[in-house]
């Protein structure tokens, strides 16, 4: 159960052998990667391409809120593994922003545990990010998609 | 009390954080909002009614009904948007 808050890239090979090497009960290992999608947004009349955006967190609550994420995946499936890397800083289009690896020994706990961290990482964990287009630098709103994809989650502890 | 602030938050207030010595009325944490925004046009902008920002005290989320007591730092910011 690891979690790493880094402004520094991610080799996906190394993270995905370190965590399965260690442990032969894993069956199946779910893994997401997230990455900046070159995007165009447009505003009015004007379309803005996004060249980059810079990631901010608040030090030490961060990790607090994704070991509490990952303590609650745990407790809700039978997991081996479970790894959360989140980078921070300035990354431009196509550079890796997160990794999230779940193993255990079956696939269909890996795979929806997977999801669960995603989905609540987005919404429970303090980061922010910031735009940079051609015109300025923007901040990014919450998404609503994002909250109904967490809330699923809420829902099946009842 | 050390007040922080994050994201577009810190940029309205014009400062990341700061220390405040707080007025015995001031007991929750929805208290520290209504007395932060008489300190300058930047506070009353990023801590207005109706303005979506969350808070937490000691690096835990918290609602505004908690109370302030016992607390080291107590931060402001905008919905998450990480992933």
């Amino acid at each position: 159960m690891v979690v790493r808050v880094q402004e520094a890239d991610f080799d996906i090979g190394a993270e995905i052998a370190a965590l399965t090497d260690a442990n032969k009960r894993i069956g199946g290992l779910a893994v997401f990667v997230g990455l900046v999608r070159e995007m165009h947004v447009r505003e009015g009349l004007h379309r803005d391409r996004i060249d980059a955006l810079t990631l901010e967190h608040y030090p030490g609550m961060t990790e607090q809120a994704l070991e509490a994420i990952e303590a609650e995946a745990k407790a809700r499936w039978p997991l081996e593994a479970t790894l959360i890397v989140h980078r921070v800083g300035r990354l431009e289009a196509g550079a890796r922003i997160v990794l999230v690896a779940v193993g255990s020994p079956h696939r269909e706990a890996a795979f929806e545990a997977c999801e669960f961290l995603v989905d609540w990482l987005k919404t429970k964990a303090p980061f922010w990010k910031l735009e940079e287009t051609p015109a300025g630098e923007k901040w990014v709103g919450a998404h609503h998609a994002d909250d109904a994809a967490a809330a699923r989650w809420e829902k099946k502890e009842r | 009390m050390k007040v922080r602030y994050f994201a577009w938050m810190k940029r309205t207030v014009g400062v990341p954080d700061e220390e405040v010595a707080l007025p015995a009325e001031v007991k929750t944490v929805g208290d520290l909002v209504a007395w932060l925004r008489d300190r300058s046009a930047g506070h009353a902008e990023a801590l207005a009614e109706g303005s979506a920002f969350g808070a937490a005290i000691d690096r835990r989320t918290v609602p505004f009904d908690t109370p302030l007591a016992g607390a080291t730092e107590v931060a402001f910011f905008p919905p998450f948007t990480g992933g």
